[in-house]
Parts: C-alpha cells; structure tokens; sequence
C-alpha cells in the first residue's frame, strides 16, 4: 500500500521538472565528455589531441547544467539540498576533486611540455574518471536512501563502475561522430565495450533499485502499470540491440554516424525516465516531497527569470553546436 | 566529534575555498574587457600586433578562467554541505539571486568563451568581436548578482520574516540594499586594478627577459596608464565605502579602527597590536583627532567604540587586514604613477622593471585583505542581525570535513603551482607574431 501523499501543487512541480531536465542535460553532455577523458589512454598522442579539441570549445558549457541543475535543488528545495549534499559528502567532494583537475588539465596540457604534458594528461584522464565514478556512488546513495551498511555502500560503488561505462559509451559514440580514419575504427571498439559495459550497470541498477526501496517496488510491480511500464525496459534492450549492430561493423556511412550517439542518449533518456518514475513524487525517497519547496514568492521570481532565459541558453548553445561541427582536428585553432 | 571542531573546519573549508575562487573571478572581470579592447583595436587597425596581443592575453585569460570556473562549481555545493541553515533561513532571498546568476551570466560566459577561444577562424569577425563581448559581460554580470547576494548578507533589506523564515517583498530593494552600489563599484575597480597590474607586471617580465619588445612594451604601457587612473578613483570610492559601512555596521568600522572605547576627536590608529583579552591596544601609533576626521569629516566627531556593541567581530585579523589593504593601494598608486613619470623617455630602466614585476600580484593582496575586512567584519553574523555564522553549520562531521580539507589544499596547491609555472613561462615568451 502507498501512503497517502500530499497534492504537489504546480509551482514545485515544475521545478522538479527543470531540476530533471538539467541533470538530464548535464549527465548526457558532460558524460560525453567525460567519456571522452576517460579514453585518453587508449589512444596516442596525436589522437589525444584531436579527442581534447573535439570537446574543447564545448565542456565549460556542459558543466554549466550540472551548475543549474544543483542551483534549482539548492533554491527550490532548500531542505532536501541540505540532506542530499550533507548525506553526499564524501562523493561530492570527490566529484569535485575530480573536475577540478580535469577542468584545469584542458588549459595546462595544451601549454605544457615534456613530461609536464603526460602528467597533465594522467591527470585528465584521473579527473574525467574520478568526477564519473563519484556521481554513479552519489546516484547509488541517492536510490538507496542514504542507507548505512555494507551492501548499500557496494551496490552504491557498482553503480559507480556501471556509470563509467555509461559515460565511455557516450564518449565513444561521441568520437564515432567527430572523428575520422583510425580514431574512428578505434572508437567503434570502445563502443562496444562501454555498451557491454552499460548493459550489465543498468541491468544491475533495474534490479536493485526495486530490491533497496519498498516504495520503489510498489510503483513498478503492481497491475494495472506493470505491462505499460516493461516498455521502458523493453525499448532500452532493443536500442542496446541496435547499438551493438551498428556499432560492430567498424564503418558508417556519413550520413548516419551520429545515430550510435543520439541511440545512447534515448538509452540514458528512459533509464532518467525510469528513475524519474521510482522517485517520483519524493526528492528524497519516503523522506522529503516535491511539496517541501521554497516559498512561492521565490519560486515564481525564478520561474520568470527561467522562462525568459533559457530559451536564449538553448539558442546559443545551438550556436556554438553549429560554429564547432564538422570533423576534430589536431590543431585546435582550425 | 566536539560540534566547535567541525564550525571550525567548515569555516576554513569554505573561507580557504572561496579565498582560492576569488582570486580568478578578481582578474578575468577585469581582464576580459582589456581582451575586448586588445580585440576591438585588431578589428578596427588589422595590426597583427593586436593580434598577437590579444592572442597571448586570451591564453592567460583562458587558464585563469578554468581556474575560477573549477573553483566556483565547487563553492556551489558547498553552500549546501557547510552551510545548510543558510539557504534553510534565507534561501527564498539568496536562492533566486543564485538562480540568476547561473541563468543570466554562467551559461553566457561559458559558451561565448568556446567561440572567443577557438572560433576565431571558424566565424565571421563581427560575431568574434561579439563573443568577446559577451564574455566580458557575462563576467561583469556575474559580478553583479554575486555582490547583490553579499551586499545584502551585508545589509540586509526588501525582506520580511514569516515564521523564522525570509521572505523577499520587494526584489529591487533587495538587490539594490544600501551597500550594494559601493561594493559593486569598489570590487569592479579592484578588478580592473588586479587586471591592470598583472598585464603591466607580465609585460614588465617580458621585457626583462627579451630586452626589447615593442608588443610587450604596449601593453606595460596600457596596464599602467589604467592604473594610474583607477588607483586614486578607487581611493575615493573606498573611503565612501567606509562612510557607507559606517551608517550601517558601524561595528565593522570600531574593529577596523580598533576603537575600543567611543571617543570624540578619535584618533587615527597607524598601528597597534589589539589586545583582545584587556580590550586595549598595544605599542599603538596613533594620529590624534585625525580619525574623527576622515570617518566623520569633523575633527571632533563622536565615533561609536567596540564597547557599544553586544556583538563584534575579532579585532586584531580585521584591523591588520584593512592595513595591508591599505598600504598595497598606497603603494598601487605609487608605483602607477611613478611608472607613468619614468615611462615619458619611452622606457623604463631595468630596476624599475623588477619592480613592476613584482607588484604584479598586488591586486590580489588588495583584493584578498578587503575581502578579510569585509567578510570577518560581518562576524558573528552570516546575514547582518538575523542568522549567526553558528546556526548555519551543518551536521557533516570533523572527520569528514578534516579528510575533503586535505583533498582540497593538495588539489589547489597542485592547481596553483601549475597556474604559476604557466603564467610565467607565458609572459616570458611574450607574444608570438
């Protein structure tokens, strides 16, 4: 039996819906990224460069979502911030370790010489993955319920690893697309393996997230949704499917080759729609709702600013999408 | 774990975190619009002296940007780990001007940076010198939403309190609280002054490494004519500044002064050591009357002691910490305008050169014992009269505190050692034509 909630009334509502389109975008666009930096050290030098710039122009942006994302938590759901990022606190300031230094690694690497230039690249490469592993923990922590105990705690750092693999197919798919000759055959082998990869971390998160939460259980296996929500499951394995088959034949005609990228981002789409559906309408499950929120002379002042904004944000960030396409090059000014 | 351990280390966390932030933020608001300068007067004369100008300053601009970004993010979720009865008090205040600034200026700056940085071939000159423009901006309008959120943590206003909780009635109140217009103005002028000594100092470092360089030579020039300038402008401002914090947290202004008792004709203090424990200062070399004057305009002005006050801050790091800020804009104003006199031959001698060199970073110790001023000045309040520094600690425990500290002085010592090496091997090789 669920318990009787409370009504959520608009105004929150819709920032809830904005703080998931913001994880939704950061986790999409800085998992490529990221996916990108943790492959560094599969390839060579002159590879790596071209990995860097195909997305030099575009990370402080990406990170920006994570910004915006915190930002409404923090201003719409003060008291759920609070218990998240205080319960988080360890994986936080890892992930933030770790962006920190691949951040910074963008601008020494390409400055450095020698043996200054390997370091910073480990340290990319370090970064990329610290910052990726922390946010899967924080995620497994997250579904679990902060949730003291041994085997929390493992399912936490396995959605940590399946997260990686996640990033490292987006990565992977990402270079597909803005890359050419070895690079590209390089990167449909990565893809393979980051799928391979991702495959097991969601299969993994499906299974425990219903096992950890009773509230999570209910919501899922239960008639009459159930058939309706195996959909979600359903289409995922059959994108996973058409993935490993574009992806296993090491060539792509140009005019496809951004579809192994756009198939990984439906995949994260329903896994995000899936974890939006088990939480929902809690922010912290069976603790705090969608209805503890800020007050609404604060909300409403947001929601003008937002809804005048974010129309321009999307605009420009097409823009810089659109002046930086076409092939990665090796010198970064071309 | 003792709960005093953990406010301490949660205010070292973030004071150590925000004091690293600031320093980048304090040179790109500045810098960027030099670059937009450096960028309009390529477009305007097709010089590739410009080019290579702008070219070299954005390399600088770009390292110390990253810096703050990373820096920044960072400061983002910190207000919730360290601080969570911040936004549990006053979040419906600050969280929208938060909000803002993510909205109106992060995304902006961000973006535009990628096209500054890397487009310049790949667009049209008129959206480059856009772009440029925008990053500029974006900085500044960062600035802005941030000191509003200071400002009004400073002097709070435009809110009422409902249930222990703040609400905002009037948003443009808020924003513009009675501080924000001075400290807005005082911290672009710091900025700009940072901005305008490190291009000055880096310039000076080129020269004293290649002898002769006319682009590096160009830009020393700039640097300290913008100094020259804004150094006494900001002077000024500053003192109205203090006039300002003297109507509205007149205890900040008795700890600055270490005024103890209040006096009429007070004196002004040149230096002392304050002695919290008797509520006296030591080996004090005062200037009778002459603090009455500049604090009141009258020499025998009645000026409020730390006495009248239940609450006030430590004295000793706010009074030494104005000082240091002090004495560097003395010293900004003399070295600009001495360089000024010097460079009517064309060139500075080698001596000199050292010397600007090394006043290279005074902007930043400006900048940071201002901001000690300001922020200790604020103690015990976190937002002047409604929430104590205390009552916004949170749970998190010293452990945890203890061991992310550590990870962080080793990330930022790391970070900063390189931004250093970087700096100077940039400025050394100059500009390449």
């Amino acid at each position: 039996m669920m318990p009787d909630l409370p009504d959520v009334p608009m105004l929150p509502l819709i920032f809830a819906l904005l703080m998931g389109v913001s994880i939704l975008a950061y986790v999409v666009l800085d998992g490529y990224d990221l996916g990108v930096g943790m492959l560094m050290p599969a390839a060579d030098a002159l590879e790596q460069n071209r990995m860097v710039n195909s997305i030099g122009p575009f990370w402080d942006a990406n990170e920006t979502w994570l910004v915006l994302g915190v930002g409404i938590l923090l201003v719409a759901f003060p008291a759920s911030h609070g218990v998240i990022l205080q319960a988080l606190y360890l994986p936080v300031a890892a992930m933030l370790a770790g962006l920190m230094l691949r951040g910074v690694a963008f601008e020494f690497r390409m400055k450095a010489e020698g043996w200054h230039r390997e370091l910073w690249n480990w340290l990319f490469w370090f970064g990329s993955f610290l910052a990726s592993f922390a946010q899967g923990v924080m995620l497994g922590r997250y579904i679990t319920g902060f949730e003291p105990g041994f085997g929390y705690w493992l399912f936490a750092l396995m959605v940590g690893a399946a997260l990686c693999g996640g990033y490292v197919l987006l990565g992977a798919t990402w270079l597909i697309a803005r890359s050419e000759g070895a690079l590209q055959q390089k990167s449909f082998a990565w893809a393979r393996w980051g799928l391979l990869w991702v495959a097991l971390g969601v299969a993994l998160v499906s299974l425990g997230t219903p096992m950890v939460s009773a509230t999570v259980f209910h919501k899922w296996f239960s008639m009459p949704q159930l058939p309706f929500l195996m959909l979600l499951p359903a289409a995922s394995l059959a994108l996973g499917l058409w993935l490993w088959f574009l992806t296993g034949r090491n060539a792509i005609d140009p005019s496809r080759e951004w579809r192994p990228f756009f198939g990984t981002v439906a995949i994260f789409v329903l896994a995000f729609a899936g974890l939006a559906y088990s939480i929902y309408p809690w922010v912290v499950i069976d603790r705090i709702g969608i209805w503890e929120a800020a007050h609404p002379t604060a909300l409403k002042v947001m929601l003008w600013g937002t809804a005048i904004v974010l129309p321009f944000i999307v605009a420009y960030n097409v823009l810089a999408y659109w002046i930086f396409r076409g092939k990665a090059k090796e010198n970064l000014y071309d | 774990m003792d709960g005093s351990d953990a406010l301490l280390l949660a205010r070292t966390q973030f004071g150590l975190n925000i004091a690293f932030h600031i320093l980048f933020p304090s040179l790109t608001i500045g810098l960027a619009w030099l670059l937009f300068y450096f960028r309009v007067q390529y477009a305007r004369t097709a010089d590739a002296a410009w080019l290579a100008t702008f070219r070299l300053w954005t390399k600088v601009f770009a390292l110390s940007f990253a810096m703050g970004v990373v820096s920044g993010i960072t400061m983002s979720f910190q207000f919730g780990t360290n601080w969570p009865g911040f936004m549990g008090t006053v979040g419906n205040v600050a969280g929208p001007l938060l909000a803002y600034e993510v909205l109106t200026a992060f995304f902006l700056e961000a973006t535009f940076l990628g096209v500054m940085l890397f487009g310049m071939n790949r667009v049209p000159p008129w959206l480059h010198v856009t772009a440029t423009f925008l990053v500029a901006f974006g900085t500044s309008l960062s600035a802005f939403w941030i000191l509003a959120l200071n400002s009004w943590m400073q002097t709070p206003a435009g809110h009422t309190i409902v249930g222990g909780v703040l609400i905002a009635d009037d948003w443009l109140a808020v924003i513009f609280n009675p501080s924000f217009p001075y400290r807005m103005t005082h911290m672009m002028l710091a900025s700009f002054l940072t901005a305008s000594f490190v291009l000055a100092g880096l310039s000076a470092w080129r020269l004293l490494k290649a002898g002769a360089d006319a682009v590096a030579l160009r830009t020393l020039r700039t640097g300290v004519v913008l100094a020259a300038v804004l150094a006494p402008l900001q002077a000024f401002v500053g003192d109205q500044h203090g006039l300002n914090t003297l109507e509205h947290q007149p205890a900040k202004i008795a700890a600055m002064e270490a005024l103890w008792h209040t006096e009429k004709g007070m004196p002004l203090v040149l230096f002392a050591i304050p002695n919290e424990k008797e509520r006296r200062n030591d080996y004090s070399i005062e200037i009778p009357k002459l603090g009455s004057l500049v604090l009141k305009h009258d020499f025998d002005a009645e000026v409020k002691g730390l006495d009248a006050f239940e609450d006030h801050p430590p004295v000793a790091p706010v009074f030494f910490a104005f000082r240091v800020m002090v004495g560097v804009g003395v010293l900004m104003i003399f070295v600009s305008w001495m360089s000024l006199f010097l460079l009517r031959r064309g060139t500075l001698p080698r001596g000199w050169l050292w010397l600007l060199s090394g006043c290279t970073f005074s902007g930043w110790i400006a900048t940071l014992s201002g901001w000690l001023v300001t922020e200790i000045g604020r103690q015990p309040w976190l937002v002047t009269g409604i929430l104590r520094t205390a009552d916004a600690n949170g749970t998190v425990d010293a452990a945890q505190l203890g061991a992310s500290l550590t990870v962080y002085v080793i990330v930022y010592g790391l970070m900063f050692t390189a931004y250093m090496v970087v700096l100077t091997h940039l400025a050394g090789k100059g500009a390449d034509r």
